[in-house]
């Protein structure tokens, strides 16, 4: 399975979803560069986390209009697992391909820590792998991961089961505990803490890595129906 | 024509604004006990060339397409034009 | 023309405006001496720049003289933007250690955060990727409003730099005393990575190669910054604002890529931040360094202001900016390269063979003066010394011994003590994981990093207890030294060399001077003695407000390295039932102790004394002890002594410790801080294994299941009997505490 790691420029997370896919998932990645128009050959698509343009507007807000994001949109169109993770996350709201805005942390300061999450939602195809587990332990590292939807939007997200991940304290003043979340399709999967750091014991937690595995799953689930 | 546009983003009411209320808070520290609320904002200042019956629906477009999301944010602006001297 | 409204040659002298740039009448006859006339307003600049203590250590240059600089690993010691070590598989690691104090103080986000910018371009413009950050940071009392607002800025400062460029902020101490109130001492460290062959130098070779100007553009910012550094701060510092310069983080991570691109790039000659002294510094130095000459037009300059003047544009401190030398005929490769990235490249001048840096603008050359008198020819001074009365005064007050009645609060109030208390609130707005290398986070004696696709890793830390180098700035010094080298032992690692960032008070008053020049005959002692040569660091003296000077605060940076990933250790407790050992003697000892500011709420008497040869036995029989696979965990006894070291071991663990103790002078036990000592814990089946390696340690006790600290002497008698939990809570809660009190 071939994954896409996004790169704008201010990404710094790209790296580690490279080594996370390559080193940990054992499965191909290759970076593709913001102004780059297409995606084809890529089953997934990565979109990683830092500071894209500096977020000097408004997180993600410049990295949306880059000529990449239409490919990205096309894949998860077709319906193609998109995971964006942080900024990547920021960037899948500003192009409205997730529901809701980040606002900065309820204290302001910047956010980096080992988090518990509560898993929602696991049957999703970012999911499935974590059949045996109702919390996972995963870093988060933001300034603005303080997630708003209005009411409307918030009891549309229950109600089609698109809440994925919440944290299990209050770390940053999300509405509803909210850490990420799918849209309607379910092959668009945005969250603010890092799967991408959590593939190895010896760093701190190798929870995040059932994530990619439960996505290679469904890709070969589908593969084998499909081919 | 050219144009100077200030653009004044802010969070739309009923959106926590964080800032908002740590600044409010030390103000009330500092003995301004009657402020009731702050919130904070940002303010673009835009040189446009531009016809005149355009510039509106131009910088409206900017603010709906880039300044500001309209998830979380209000937008407003004042449109002046530049007289060369 | 342009030189308008700047004073002719003839008024500098007459009016001796060179005294507002920190040049002395006898520094100014020098000047006219080297050309031969009177100097113009701009080339006086240069010379301000240049002949700082900031950029030529006229001060401190005769005692940097006696720090040990070379060893068989070093590649590259002082004198470059960083030096260079070698941890073997044709690899090095690249690192250095700067200040910011002066711009912090008065604004301390964007001084914080600029100074973490220009320490990551030292390190990148050696062709080093840099793969970490570190910090040492000094405050004056966390009650006092200005204080917290100066702390939380440089916190956010330095997080908002490291965050967007995506270097983990791994470690680095923060310390909290009233001489700093003023004056808030901010060291950035950066820790690069590099393959033998792509060390790179900071020279303009090559009569004819093109110079080119690389990322963000000129602008009036930051104007006789490093003169600004190379002052005392007063009331007036305030109005002298506009010498902060404003970082771009974004754009630094643009260049870091673009830059190690073209030091790939075989046409490269020369690249060199433009740093203090901004394109001053780095075209004087990059030509005297290459012994050639360097021409520029300024008219090429990228100016982000409006009818910048000569004057402004060389000594401008504008961020995110780097000189680099081509080959002749390679300019346009370069520019595209730079361009792909988004930066801004272009040629400004030409390397010369005369020896001089001549700037033309507007078609007329503006300066005209020699590259060696502004890099190399500052005067050096040797400063008179004196041995201040304060020391004589402490010399005579040994034998301070406080009373303790209650052990158990005690050890609470100590572990409140915002310079022992957790720094959570610090480092957790730091992300110390981008780039997943980090084995050991913040918060252990040192921190760690995997070095991708070897089996080695990294271990580094920053250390200075400034309270005994007030004491006593030779033994202090000694001290420093160890500390450093002591937590990267503890964490594994063989101890390679030192960066150090010499913070001092003003070096023209004879009891500072005497401080210096003591600090580093101990520095220098204890380096040679342990190993880690000085490869490179930086001075900043005139830390004084009118309150008075900062303690002697030589702060060290110290990186080692890890033979292998199986040899990381960390401090905390691993498993129930691990015996626990303690290495090395508490003497009766508590001046400059953590419990002595404590209790007297000041520090006085003789500070204690190191025995090196000691130190370096325990060094090396500790390494030993881990590389065999027979140490669970290790922890240094520093601030606050053993019952500190003890709960902070049981801290973030589900456990606790029940020890029996063997000394019979129970408060030097506790709270002692007699260096060279360490708490290590063992698994019961290594007990034979590890005493045959450290037969000195002395087996004190067990980890125990129950989260609780429990310590009896040798008759049997409950002397502490604490659940975890409450000190954990004290200790962790400490300083956001402290920062949400309103007084």
């Amino acid at each position: 399975m071939k994954f896409a790691v996004i790169v704008f420029p201010g990404s710094n997370c790209d790296l580690d979803m490279y080594h996370a896919v390559k080193d940990e998932l054992g499965e191909e990645a290759a970076y593709v560069w913001h102004d780059e128009t297409s995606l084809e050959g890529f089953d997934a698509v990565l979109l990683p986390g830092g500071f894209s343009y500096g977020d000097y507007l408004r997180s993600g807000a410049i990295a949306r209009f880059s000529p990449i994001m239409k490919a990205v949109e096309k894949a998860a169109a077709e319906g193609k697992p998109v995971l964006g993770v942080c900024n990547g996350f920021q960037v899948l709201l500003e192009a409205g391909l997730l529901p809701g805005a980040m606002r900065r942390n309820a204290k302001l300061t910047f956010i980096c820590k080992q988090t518990e999450l509560e898993i929602k939602n696991k049957s999703t195809m970012f999911t499935t792998g974590y059949a045996d587990e109702e919390t996972i332990t995963i870093p988060v590292a933001h300034g603005d991961g303080n997630y708003y939807c209005d009411e409307t939007t918030l009891k549309k997200l229950k109600d089609n089961n698109q809440i994925v991940f919440t944290y299990k304290d209050d770390i940053n003043g999300s509405v509803a505990n909210i850490a990420g979340i799918t849209n309607e399709n379910g092959n668009v999967l945005g969250m603010m803490p890092h799967p991408e750091r959590a593939v190895d014991d010896l760093l701190g937690s190798a929870d995040g890595l059932k994530l990619f595995q439960s996505i290679v799953k469904y890709w070969r689930e589908q593969h084998a129906i499909t081919s | 024509m050219m144009y100077e546009v200030k653009v004044y983003v802010t969070l739309k009411e009923g959106v926590l604004d964080p800032q908002g209320s740590a600044v409010k808070n030390s103000l009330h520290h500092l003995g301004y006990e009657g402020v009731e609320e702050v919130r904070i904002g940002k303010v673009m200042t835009l040189r446009i060339e531009a016809e005149k019956d355009t510039v509106d629906a131009q910088v409206k477009e900017m603010c709906d397409k880039l300044l500001a999301n309209p998830v979380i944010e209000d937008y407003t602006y004042e449109t002046e034009e530049v007289v060369s001297s | 023309m342009q030189l308008l409204h700047e004073p002719s040659p003839q008024m500098i002298k007459d009016e001796k405006i060179y005294q507002e740039m920190g040049v002395s009448d006898t520094e100014f006859q020098m000047i006219e001496d080297i050309l031969g006339r009177l100097p113009n307003y701009t080339e006086l600049g240069l010379f301000s720049v240049m002949w700082s203590e900031h950029c030529s250590y006229k001060n401190s240059k005769v005692l940097l003289k006696k720090f040990p600089v070379t060893g068989e690993k070093v590649l590259q010691g002082p004198g470059e933007g960083a030096g260079i070590i070698d941890i073997g598989d044709e690899q090095a690691v690249v690192f250095k250690i700067e200040s910011h104090n002066h711009p912090s103080a008065i604004e301390p986000y964007e001084g914080a955060a600029t100074g973490v910018g220009g320490i990551i371009r030292d390190v990148f413009s050696m062709g080093a990727r840099p793969v970490a950050l570190l910090n040492s940071l000094r405050f004056g009392e966390l009650k006092n409003p200005r204080v917290k607002y100066i702390f939380e800025g440089v916190v956010s400062g330095i997080a908002g730099y490291g965050n967007c460029i995506g270097i983990p902020t791994v470690g680095g101490e923060v310390q909290f005393d009233p001489c700093y109130e003023g004056n808030p001492l901010v060291n950035a460290m950066c820790v690069g990575l590099i393959d033998h062959e792509d060390i790179q130098k900071g020279q303009a070779k090559g009569v004819g190669n093109p110079v080119l100007y690389v990322g963000a553009s000129t602008g009036r910012d930051g104007i006789h910054g490093a003169t600004f550094a190379s002052e005392e701060l007063s009331e007036e510092s305030e109005s002298k604002r506009p010498a902060v310069q404003v970082g771009d983080p974004f754009m630094e991570k643009l260049l870091v890529e673009a830059c190690l691109e073209a030091t790939k790039h075989p046409k490269l000659v020369g690249i060199q931040d433009m740093g203090a002294a901004g394109l001053t510094s780095s075209s004087a130095e990059m030509a005297s360094k290459a012994g050639s000459g360097i021409e520029m037009n300024l008219d090429a300059v990228p100016q982000r202001e409006k009818a910048m003047t000569p004057y402004e544009m060389m000594l401008s401190e504008s961020q995110e900016r780097m000189l680099l030398v081509v080959e002749k005929g390679s300019e346009q490769e370069f520019i595209s390269l730079f361009e792909k990235w988004g930066l801004m490249a272009k040629v400004v001048g030409q390397v010369t063979d005369d020896h001089r840096l001549k700037l033309i603008h507007q078609g007329e050359t503006v300066a005209d003066v020699p590259v060696d008198a502004l890099a190399e020819e500052a005067p050096v001074y040797h400063q008179p010394s004196i041995e201040p009365a304060y020391f004589q005064e402490f010399q005579s007050q040994a034998g301070y011994r406080p009373e303790v009645a209650d052990y158990a609060g005690t050890l609470k109030d100590l572990l409140r003590q915002p310079t022992i208390a957790s720094k959570e609130w610090v480092y957790e707005q730091y992300d110390y994981m981008v780039r997943t290398n980090t084995v050991v986070a913040p918060g252990s004696d040192a921190a760690v990093l995997r070095i991708r696709d070897t089996k080695k890793a990294l271990a580094m830390t920053t250390d200075c207890n400034s309270r005994y180098i007030y004491l006593d700035p030779y033994e202090g010094g000694k001290l420093a030294v160890a500390e450093a080298a002591r937590n990267l032992v503890c964490s594994g690692a063989e101890p390679l060399g030192v960066t150090d960032c010499l913070n001092y008070g003003s070096p023209e008053k004879p009891e500072i001077f005497w401080q210096l020049e003591k600090s580093t005959d101990g520095l220098s002692e204890a380096c040679e003695a342990l190993a880690t040569p000085v490869i490179g660091g930086n001075v900043s003296l005139y830390n004084e407000t009118g309150k008075g000077a900062i303690y002697p605060t030589p702060v060290i940076g110290m990186v080692g390295l890890i033979h292998e990933l199986d040899h990381i250790t960390k401090q905390s407790f691993r498993q129930t039932g691990d015996i626990i050992y303690l290495l090395g003697e508490a003497k009766p000892e508590f001046s400059g102790s953590e419990l002595q500011k404590m209790t007297e709420g000041r520090i006085f008497g003789p500070s204690p004394v190191i025995d090196l040869e000691t130190e370096k036995q325990r060094q090396q029989d500790v390494l030993k002890a881990i590389q065999s696979g027979n140490v669970q965990s290790a922890h240094d006894l520093s601030e606050g002594g053993f019952l500190v070291a003890l709960a902070e071991k049981a801290f973030g663990t589900p456990f606790g410790a029940e020890v029996t103790l063997p000394d019979a002078d129970v408060l030097s036990a506790f709270f002692s801080e007699s260096p060279s000592r360490y708490i290590l814990t063992v698994k019961k089946e290594n007990k034979a294994a590890f005493e045959a390696l450290i037969p000195e340690a002395q087996a004190i006790g067990t980890v125990t299941d129950a989260a609780e600290i429990r310590v009896k002497d040798k008759q049997g008698a409950a002397l502490i009997n604490e659940r975890v939990q409450p000190l954990e809570d004290a200790w962790r809660g400490a300083i956001s505490c402290y920062l949400k009190s309103k007084d």
